[in-house]
C-alpha cells in the first residue's frame, strides 16, 4: 500500500540522486541500477523479496548489496536503508523506554493518589495537572523544557545528537535523554493519571469490592489486591499501543532535541531529501512495531484477565 | 437497656438477643435533599433464628443491613442508633465501635452474601483464592492449608468435584454455583450472623430453592442467626421465623411468620400478600396490585407514609392518616403494626370489601 502510494508520486529518485547537472543518460543508468525501470508491481515484489533475502543493486564495478533484511537503498545517506534505521533506532528506543517508565510511574501513582483522596485538594491538583499536561502541545512543552535546560546549562546542544551508550557512560546517556524523556512523558503522564483515577474510582464501586469489604479485608489490601488489578488491566492496552507507536519515532521531541532517531530521519527524509526508500523503511518499521505491540497487548491481557484466556 | 424489646411485645424472649438493633436511622445527604433511607428501625435476632425483612425496592431493607455490616461510606452517610452484638466477650455496638473493630468482625462475627453472585465475585481471582483469602484473614496459616479449607467448604456447600473446581474462575461457574461459593466464602470463619441480601433474586427458579435449602442447612450446622432480605414472600413463608415488613424506610409490621401472613395488621402487608398469584384461589382476571408508587424518600407524604396508597385510609376518623404518623404498636402478642386501625377494625373493614 505504502509502496504503491510512493511509487505513484511524481518524484524520481534516480533524478534526485544525480544532482543538479545531470545528463539524461545518467538518470537512465541510475534508474536501472536502482531497479526503477521495471513496472511498479515488480518493484514491489523485489522490495518484498529484499526484506527476506537481501538485495543486490547494479552490476559490474558499481554493484553493491544490501543484506537481508533489506529495505532498499537511501541515496541521501548513501547507505542501505536498514543501516540508516539501525543507526537511528537506539535513539528512538532509549527515548521511548525512558519516557514510558517516567509516564507510567508518575501517571499511575498520581492517578491512584487522586482517587484515594477524591474531592480533596490533592485530587484537584491532579486534575489541574491532567488538564495542563494533556492540553499543552508537545512542541510547546519541548521548547519550554529545552529553553529552561539550556539556560541552566544542563543541556549541550552539540553533544545531543551523538550516541552515548547507557552501558559505557550511564551519566552521559542520562544527561542526553532526561529532557526529551520529560517532554515526551508529560502529556502521557497526564492522560494516564486521568485513566488510572477514573478506573480506580469506577472499580471501587464494584460489587466485588463490597464483597471484599464484607469479608473484612483491610482498605489497603482492597486497593492493592482487589481494586488495582482490575483498574490497571485496561491500561495495559493503552500502554502497549502507546509504546509501540513511539518505537516508530517521536517526531516532535526528536526534532526539538535534535536526536537523530527514527522520527527525525523520517522528517528529514520527507521534508528535505525526498528519500522515498527511507520513508518507506521507517513507515514499515513503525507499522511493524504497532502490530507487534498489539499482539503483545492481547497476550498480556489474556494473562491478566482469566475471562479472555482460551481454554 | 433491653426496654425496647419489652415495649415491642417480645417480652418472653431472652432480654439480650444475639443482635439487637435499636432506633437505627440511615440517611444520605444529596443535592436534592436528605434521603431518609431507614428511619428509627428496631429489631432483634436470635442465634438459630431467621428474620426476614421484606419490602419494596428502596424501602430501606439493604441500607439498614449494610449499616450493621459497617459497609456504608461514613463520609456520605449519616447513621444513628445502635446495633448491639451480644457476644460471649461482651456486647459490642457496631455503630459506635471503631472502624477497625467492625472490620475485624466482618467475615468473622457477621457475614453477608449479595444479590448478584457474578458481580460480587472478583473476576480475576480463582474461587479458591477468594475463599482462602477470607479464611486467612482470621487464621494464621499457610496458603496450602487455606486451600484445603476452601475445598472443604466448597464441598460442604455442595459443589461437585470441589478439589477440581477450586482453581476455577467465577465465570466458569454457573449462577447457582457462584452463590454457593459466595456462601462458602461467607461461612468459612463460622460467623454468628449471616445477612443474605436477596440471595436468590438473580438465580433461576429451580436453583432458588436449592440455595435457600443450603442456607437453612448451614444455619442448622453453624447455629447462626440469619437475616434474609427479600421480596419473595414464598421464600419467607418457608424459611423465616419472624418477619419485618418495611415501607419507606420504616418498619410497618413485625411479628412471627404465621401472625404476619395470616393475620396481617397493616394494609401494606395485606396488599403485598394479596398481590401474590395463587394457584388454589385464582378466579381469573387481573392480579391484585397496590395502587400508586413508592414515595420519594426525600419528600415523604405527611402523616402515614403509606396513606396515599392505602385503601383503608378512609376508614380512619378525622383524616388522621394524612396528619399523624401512627406508632408501631402491638396489635396482638408479639405482633406489631404501624397503623391507626386496630386488628378488629381492619377485619371489619375487610368484611365490607375494602382492600380485597
Amino acid at each position: 500500500m505504502v509502496y504503491l502510494i510512493f511509487g505513484l508520486l511524481p518524484i524520481d529518485p534516480a533524478r534526485i540522486s544525480c544532482g543538479v547537472h545531470c545528463s539524461p543518460a545518467t538518470v537512465l543508468g541510475n534508474r536501472h541500477r536502482l531497479g526503477l525501470d521495471v513496472p511498479l508491481y515488480e518493484q514491489w515484489w523485489r522490495f518484498i523479496c529484499g526484506i527476506f533475502a537481501g538485495r543486490t543493486y547494479g552490476d559490474g564495478v558499481a554493484q553493491f548489496t544490501c543484506p537481508a533484511p533489506s529495505l532498499g537503498y537511501s541515496f541521501p545517506h548513501n547507505e542501505c536503508v536498514t543501516n540508516v534505521i539501525a543507526n537511528a533506532f537506539p535513539f528512538t528506543l532509549s527515548l521511548a523506554i525512558g519516557a514510558f517508565i517516567l509516564w507510567m510511574s508518575f501517571g499511575i501513582s498520581f492517578g491512584i493518589i487522586a482517587a484515594r483522596f477524591r474531592g480533596t485538594w490533592i485530587d484537584k491538583s491532579a486534575t489541574a495537572f491532567v488538564l495542563i499536561g494533556s492540553s499543552l502541545p508537545t512542541f510547546i512543552v519541548g521548547l519550554l523544557v529545552y529553553i529552561a535546560a539550556f539556560l541552566m546549562h544542563w543541556i549541550d546542544p552539540i553533544s545531543q545528537g551523538l550516541w552515548v551508550s547507557p552501558f559505557s557512560d550511564p551519566f552521559g546517556f542520562f544527561k542526553n535523554f532526561i529532557f526529551p524523556w520529560i517532554t515526551l512523558a508529560l502529556s502521557f503522564a497526564a492522560i494516564y493519571t486521568r485513566l488510572t483515577r477514573g478506573n480506580v474510582i469506577e472499580t471501587s464501586s464494584e460489587d466485588f469490592i463490597r464483597t471484599a469489604r464484607a469479608k473484612g479485608v483491610s482498605n489497603r489490601r482492597i486497593l492493592v489486591k482487589h481494586n488495582l488489578r482490575t483498574a490497571l488491566a485496561p491500561l495495559v492496552t493503552n500502554a502497549g499501543l502507546d509504546f509501540g507507536g513511539l518505537l516508530g519515532g517521536a517526531i516532535i521531541t526528536e526534532t526539538i532535541f535534535q536526536l537523530p532517531g527514527l522520527g527525525l530521519i523520517s522528517l528529514k527524509a520527507v521534508l528535505h531529501d525526498y528519500d522515498l526508500p527511507l520513508i518507506m523503511g521507517t513507515t514499515l518499521v513503525a507499522a511493524t512495531f504497532i502490530i507487534l505491540f498489539n499482539l503483545i497487548v492481547d497476550v498480556a491481557y489474556a494473562y491478566l484477565d482469566p475471562r479472555v484466556r482460551i481454554q | 437497656m433491653p426496654i425496647l424489646i419489652q415495649e415491642f411485645g417480645f417480652s418472653d424472649r431472652p432480654m439480650n438477643a444475639f443482635l439487637e438493633v435499636r432506633n437505627l436511622s440511615v440517611s444520605f445527604p444529596t443535592d436534592d435533599g436528605l434521603v431518609q433511607a431507614t428511619n428509627d428501625v428496631s429489631f432483634s435476632v436470635e442465634l438459630g433464628q431467621t428474620l426476614a425483612i421484606v419490602g419494596e425496592s428502596g424501602s430501606g431493607k439493604s441500607v439498614s443491613n449494610l449499616a450493621i455490616m459497617g459497609l456504608h461510606n461514613p463520609k456520605s452517610t449519616n447513621i444513628s442508633g445502635q446495633a448491639i452484638f451480644n457476644l460471649e466477650t461482651g456486647p459490642i455496638d457496631v455503630l459506635a465501635a471503631p472502624e477497625e473493630t467492625v472490620r475485624k468482625m466482618r467475615g468473622k462475627t457477621m457475614s453477608m452474601i449479595f444479590q448478584d453472585p457474578m458481580s460480587s465475585l472478583h473476576p480475576f481471582y480463582s474461587i479458591g483464592n477468594q475463599i482462602s483469602e477470607a479464611w486467612l484473614l482470621y487464621n494464621d496459616a499457610g496458603k496450602k492449608e487455606a486451600k484445603a479449607r476452601a475445598i472443604e467448604m466448597l464441598d460442604l456447600v455442595g459443589i461437585p468435584g470441589a478439589s477440581r473446581r477450586v482453581d476455577d474462575f467465577p465465570h466458569q461457574f454457573s449462577g447457582g454455583m457462584r452463590q454457593r461459593a459466595m456462601i462458602a466464602m461467607a461461612l468459612i470463619n463460622n460467623p454468628k450472623l449471616l445477612i443474605a441480601d436477596e440471595p436468590t433474586t438473580a438465580l433461576d427458579v429451580t436453583v432458588q430453592a436449592q440455595i435457600m435449602e443450603l442456607i437453612k442447612n448451614m444455619q442448622k450446622e453453624f447455629n447462626m442467626a440469619v437475616i434474609l432480605i427479600t421480596h419473595d414472600l414464598g421464600i419467607v413463608a418457608e424459611v423465616a421465623d419472624d418477619i419485618n415488613v418495611m415501607y419507606a424506610g420504616r418498619l410497618v409490621e413485625a411479628g412471627g411468620v404465621d401472625d404476619v401472613f395470616y393475620n396481617s395488621d397493616h394494609p401494606y402487608t395485606r396488599g403485598l400478600l394479596a398481590s401474590i398469584p395463587r394457584v388454589d384461589s385464582f378466579h381469573g382476571g387481573r392480579l391484585s396490585t397496590i395502587p400508586g408508587q413508592p414515595p420519594s424518600l426525600i419528600h415523604l407524604p405527611s402523616g402515614c407514609s403509606f396513606s396515599p396508597r392505602c385503601a383503608f385510609a378512609d376508614h380512619v376518623a378525622g383524616n388522621k392518616c394524612q396528619t399523624t404518623m401512627p406508632e408501631l404498636t402491638a396489635k396482638a402478642p408479639k405482633h406489631l403494626a404501624r397503623c391507626h386501625l386496630s386488628a378488629s377494625e381492619i377485619e371489619s373493614a375487610v368484611k365490607k370489601g375494602v382492600g380485597a
